[in-house]
């Protein structure tokens, strides 16, 4: 066998493993599992920031993704019963509120503001036709979506496991840990 | 050539996520190779449509603006 024999056998077997390997990778990543999951942190407790969680998850899952959010500290008002009264806008320390007039922010600690804030954002919504949080908190359910309750939040709030929505889990932050290793995505909020 | 739908999904009126939320339950009761046909005002389903057909392996046979109304028609994958 002469010597550009051996090379061209050779090269040809080194196209073909690198074949093998690209091949064998397109079907790992197919495969990888973490590239199809979501875990989400909900941290925080009013109307406004109920929604980034909330549609990230139900698009998420929408997404074929199998998806996890943890609320924990003032988030578990996403997830309580009374998610309805206790989901609201603060004017108070948020100068990039929108508001009909200019107004100072000392002008937003006035009684009645807070109230008038929420109801303003609700009706904007409405007229926009964008989900309430009931539905977002529906489709993300009827979409299989894990929602978390951290049990030590709950504990130091006080609530009980009835006070929360229908097929909320309770768990801690080894068990949010957990999925959060084995997803490419995770979010707080 | 026209491609006729198996199922439509009316989304006008609705914004983000919902469009998007409401296209990915109505194509699981589609077998693959069928084609659902999305209609949409929301601005961002421009961008949204195209990521969520790619993402789910789902193909996006061709989009169009029709008097203010997305329309989009998306084949079902083989693996969808």
């Amino acid at each position: 066998m002469s010597e550009t024999d051996t090379m061209e056998t050779v090269g040809l077997a080194e196209e073909a493993v690198r074949q093998i390997v690209r091949e064998e990778l397109e079907r790992s990543k197919k495969q990888d599992p973490a590239a199809r999951k979501a875990a989400i942190i909900a941290s925080k407790g009013t109307l406004d920031f109920a929604y980034p969680p909330l549609i990230l998850a139900t698009t998420a899952a929408a997404m074929g993704m199998e998806t996890h959010v943890f609320f924990t500290f003032y988030g578990l008002n996403i997830i309580h019963k009374d998610f309805e009264s206790k989901l609201k806008v603060s004017p108070v320390g948020n100068p990039a509120m929108p508001t009909p007039i200019p107004m100072p922010n000392l002008v937003t600690v006035i009684p009645g503001m807070g109230p008038m804030a929420t109801s303003m954002m609700k009706s904007k919504f409405e007229r926009k036709h964008v989900a309430t949080i009931r539905e977002l908190l529906d489709v993300a359910r009827e979409s299989d979506v894990h929602l978390v309750a951290c049990q030590m939040t709950m504990e130091v709030f006080g609530y009980r496991e009835d006070e929360f929505i229908e097929r909320v889990e309770f768990g801690g932050a080894a068990a949010f840990l957990s999925e959060a290793r084995r997803a490419h995505m995770t979010l707080f909020v | 050539m026209q491609i006729t739908e198996d199922r439509l999904l009316d989304a006008r009126g609705l914004l983000c996520p919902m469009p998007v939320v409401k296209a990915g339950k109505e194509i699981k009761s589609l077998e693959p190779g069928q084609v659902l046909k999305i209609l949409a005002t929301d601005r961002g389903s421009v961008a949204d449509m195209p990521a969520w057909a790619e993402d789910t392996g789902n193909e996006l046979i061709e989009w169009h603006e029709e008097d203010g109304v997305f329309v989009y028609l998306v084949r079902k994958g083989q693996e969808a």
